[in-house]
């Protein structure tokens, strides 16, 4: 089987930063992918090397099956909508869709067409002069009209409000509902995606900190609250993610296959973000340890 | 044709939600045998949801028997309430206001109330199945 995106070791360095590190992730196909991190977390330069926009430093990445690359026939399977939604501001709509016809072969002039008349476009206006939504619309048009395989958007509604972020979300489900393409979207928000996204990927701190589809994530975390307990107490099979103490209390959220028999614990589900937070907050405690460490030794 | 809705903070995933609207909708004789449901398009794009998520409901409603798929057209509703059942529905609910006045009198609150009806019913389901 293909993936939409296969990394093994892959790291990025810039002068001295890790921007991201060993990072290993298979992605099936025909997906819609979050790839949930805060700010600086390693999320816009795992999708510059995805679309073959920085090349890694260490260890390899796939895209639809091939390495990323500035051949005419891998960035046509790939659609890529930098942060921002950049266009052409002295453009005018009409002359981006014109563009398009003649940079991508595979080029869907009435799908262009129609979405910008959907939308309530003029075509001759220019960029320079739609709001923020109406830019992000018009750049997922172009993406979604140049027919890719794979749809690659970085922060695709941080800028947008509430309303544009929705627009733009209808938008998008009704392209994969009609083309069945794989998608990558990045937000620092989890809130955004939580209901478009099949498969989560947290990144924090340059790497990985779980990935896989959101359903499983979801049956195999879970919160435990009961009296305070010794994490090195917990049955083996029960990884702690996250854990929190007070003198009589302890919380715990844990990875585990199985089902939770100690009738000791009060057992909740998790929902989307709290699962989030729990690695993010792991991630950063992580830090911490290796600051404090290295402050030990300075 | 209905529109879904999601509630975000019920807890309840999504595709449950809308499995839930269309079995209520046949409840209350608003969806009946033949009528289509939204696309998977149509649903998606509204709620701004994984086109998944929308498959995944009509699946579950297909295999409760209540819909079928006509591949290229769309999904549709293929049982109906009987017109029995939808005549017993005004005489039950009467019954059951009494009961809640009943019930308010001797001092419940919603919910009490609510959790009272759920326990004796999952009880009494339970006998049934047994």
């Amino acid at each position: 089987m293909t993936t939409a995106l296969s990394a093994t070791g892959l790291g990025k360095q810039y002068g001295r930063r890790w921007a991201l590190a060993d990072c290993t992730v298979d992605v099936p196909e025909g997906r819609v992918v979050g790839l949930v991190g805060p700010n600086g977390a390693g999320k816009t330069t795992l999708l510059n090397l995805a679309v073959g926009m920085v090349r890694p430093t260490t260890g390899t990445i796939e895209v639809l099956g091939h390495a990323p690359s500035d051949r005419a026939e891998q960035l046509g399977r790939v659609g890529f909508v930098a942060q921002d939604t950049p266009a052409y501001s002295g453009l005018s709509i009409a002359d981006h869709l014109h563009l398009g016809r003649w940079l991508n072969p595979r080029w869907d002039d009435d799908l262009a067409k129609r979405r910008i008349d959907q939308l309530g476009l003029d075509p001759s206006q220019r960029a320079g002069k739609l709001s923020g939504g109406q830019r992000a619309q018009l750049a997922l048009t172009m993406a979604i009209a140049k027919r890719p395989e794979l749809l690659v958007l970085d922060e695709p509604v941080a800028s947008l409000d509430p309303l544009a972020r929705r627009e733009f979300l209808q938008l998008l489900m009704e392209a994969i509902a009609e083309d069945n393409l794989s998608i990558i979207l990045s937000s620092h928000l989890v809130g955004d995606l939580e209901r478009v996204c099949d498969y989560l990927i947290v990144l924090a701190s340059s790497r990985v900190q779980v990935a896989g589809d959101v359903e499983e994530l979801l049956s195999t975390h879970r919160r435990l609250i009961g009296p305070r307990r010794d994490p090195r107490s917990l049955p083996t099979d029960q990884q702690v993610i996250e854990e929190d103490h007070t003198d009589v209390q302890s919380t715990f959220v844990v990875r585990c296959d199985g089902p939770i028999h100690d009738p000791a614990w009060t057992v909740e589900q998790l929902n989307l973000e709290d699962l989030v937070l729990a690695y993010m907050g792991r991630a950063r405690h992580g830090e911490d340890a290796n600051h404090q460490r290295l402050s030990v030794l300075g | 044709m209905i529109h879904f809705h999601l509630d975000s903070r019920s807890g309840v995933p999504p595709y449950q939600q809308i499995v839930h609207q269309v079995r209520h909708a046949i409840q209350l004789g608003l969806l009946k045998e033949g009528q289509q449901l939204p696309t998977v398009k149509e649903a998606s794009g509204h709620l701004a949801i994984n086109p998944n998520t929308v498959l995944k409901a009509y699946k579950e409603l297909e295999h409760a028997g209540l819909a079928a798929s006509r591949p290229g057209i769309g999904t549709f509703v293929t049982k109906s309430l009987s017109d029995a059942s939808i005549a017993a529905q005004g005489p039950l609910r009467h019954d059951l206001e009494r009961w809640l006045v009943k019930a308010r009198r001797a001092g419940l609150d919603n919910e009490s109330i609510e959790a009272l009806f759920q326990e004796t019913f999952r009880s009494f389901s339970a006998e049934g199945v047994a």
